[in-house]
């Protein structure tokens, strides 16, 4: 029993009753903050796991973006939580069953024989080159098309969630692009011949 | 010491509470996604775990780049959620009937 291990122990214990308290929470507004607690605990296990790169971004994308973005949702709808309670257990039994299954085949397969400590030792920590160089280093030099490809992702989901969410009010003052771009010339502009004037 | 399957099975009962999450709120499409996330959150630990055990750092890559198709998808799925709630005043999954399937 490392401090390590302890640390683990700990860490997973808090995330499991985090996200076991999401799937149970009454109100969605407590379900997103304890998925919050969730996150922060994995993060936390993978700072043991010497990722630490990406332990911080999963706090900072998920904890300060997605989060976010979850409990402006949730704020925003008015619902009815009673009628989305109802038949809430009627399912437990079934689903408890599936999960008791899926828990014990995966821990079955991944027991100590193939994955445990003999089969996979602790790999001994590259000294002088951080987590994130290494990364970085891998990042732009054999991914740098998944990277871009990623950029664009990002790209199209927010545009998708803009269009997906735009409306339009009647009495909107706004102009429309279109109107303005097809304006010819000869609509705006008149040539008035006129005879000189001389005033000497 | 902290092996590769005690992480494996962490995340593994991680998963299997968030199918248990996907049972019990079948209704409740914010608490759906929610579930979803926990998911990939555990399949990411399986990643990192095994990145870290075999000392290849390609496996943390592929936990950034589901970082960020995750991050996409919440997004289109909270947009969907919104659009939704607008046109029907509801989030029931019961009120979602239309197509009659």
């Amino acid at each position: 029993m490392d401090f390590t291990y302890i640390l683990f122990l700990l860490f997973g214990t808090i995330m499991t009753i985090a996200s076991i308290c999401v799937i149970t929470a009454r109100n969605p507004v407590y379900a997103a903050l304890f998925l919050v607690l969730a996150f922060f605990n994995a993060s936390g296990i993978w700072m043991l796991l010497h990722a630490e790169f990406l332990a911080i971004a999963l706090v900072l994308v998920y904890v300060g973006a997605v989060m976010v973005l979850f409990l402006f949702v949730v704020m925003m709808l008015d619902i009815n939580i009673d009628r989305l309670r109802q038949g809430f257990w009627s399912y437990l039994p079934l689903g408890l069953a599936v999960a008791a299954i899926m828990v014990f085949e995966m821990a079955a397969v991944v027991s100590g024989k193939y994955f445990g400590l003999e089969a996979m030792p602790q790999p001994e920590t590259a000294a002088g080159i951080s987590n994130t160089k290494s990364l970085a280093w891998l990042l732009f030099t054999d991914y740098v098309y998944p990277f871009e490809i990623a950029s664009f992702v990002l790209l199209v989901a927010m545009l998708a969630a803009v269009v997906l969410t735009l409306r339009h009010r009647k009495g909107n003052k706004a102009l429309d692009p279109k109107v303005q771009i097809e304006v010819k010339r000869e609509d705006r502009v008149r040539v008035v011949t006129m005879a000189n004037e001389r005033h000497d | 010491m902290l092996s590769l399957s005690h992480v494996l099975t962490l995340s593994a009962i991680l998963f299997a509470v968030s199918v248990v999450g996907i049972f019990l709120n079948r209704k409740n499409l914010i608490i759906l996604l929610m579930a979803i996330e926990l998911m990939l959150l555990s399949v990411n630990m399986n990643f990192v775990a095994f990145s870290h055990f075999l000392g290849d750092r390609s496996g943390q890559l592929f936990v950034f780049f589901i970082l960020t198709v995750a991050a996409a998808e919440s997004a289109i799925g909270l947009a969907i959620l919104v659009a939704l709630f607008r046109n029907l005043r509801s989030i029931h999954v019961d009120d979602l009937d239309h197509l009659k399937g």
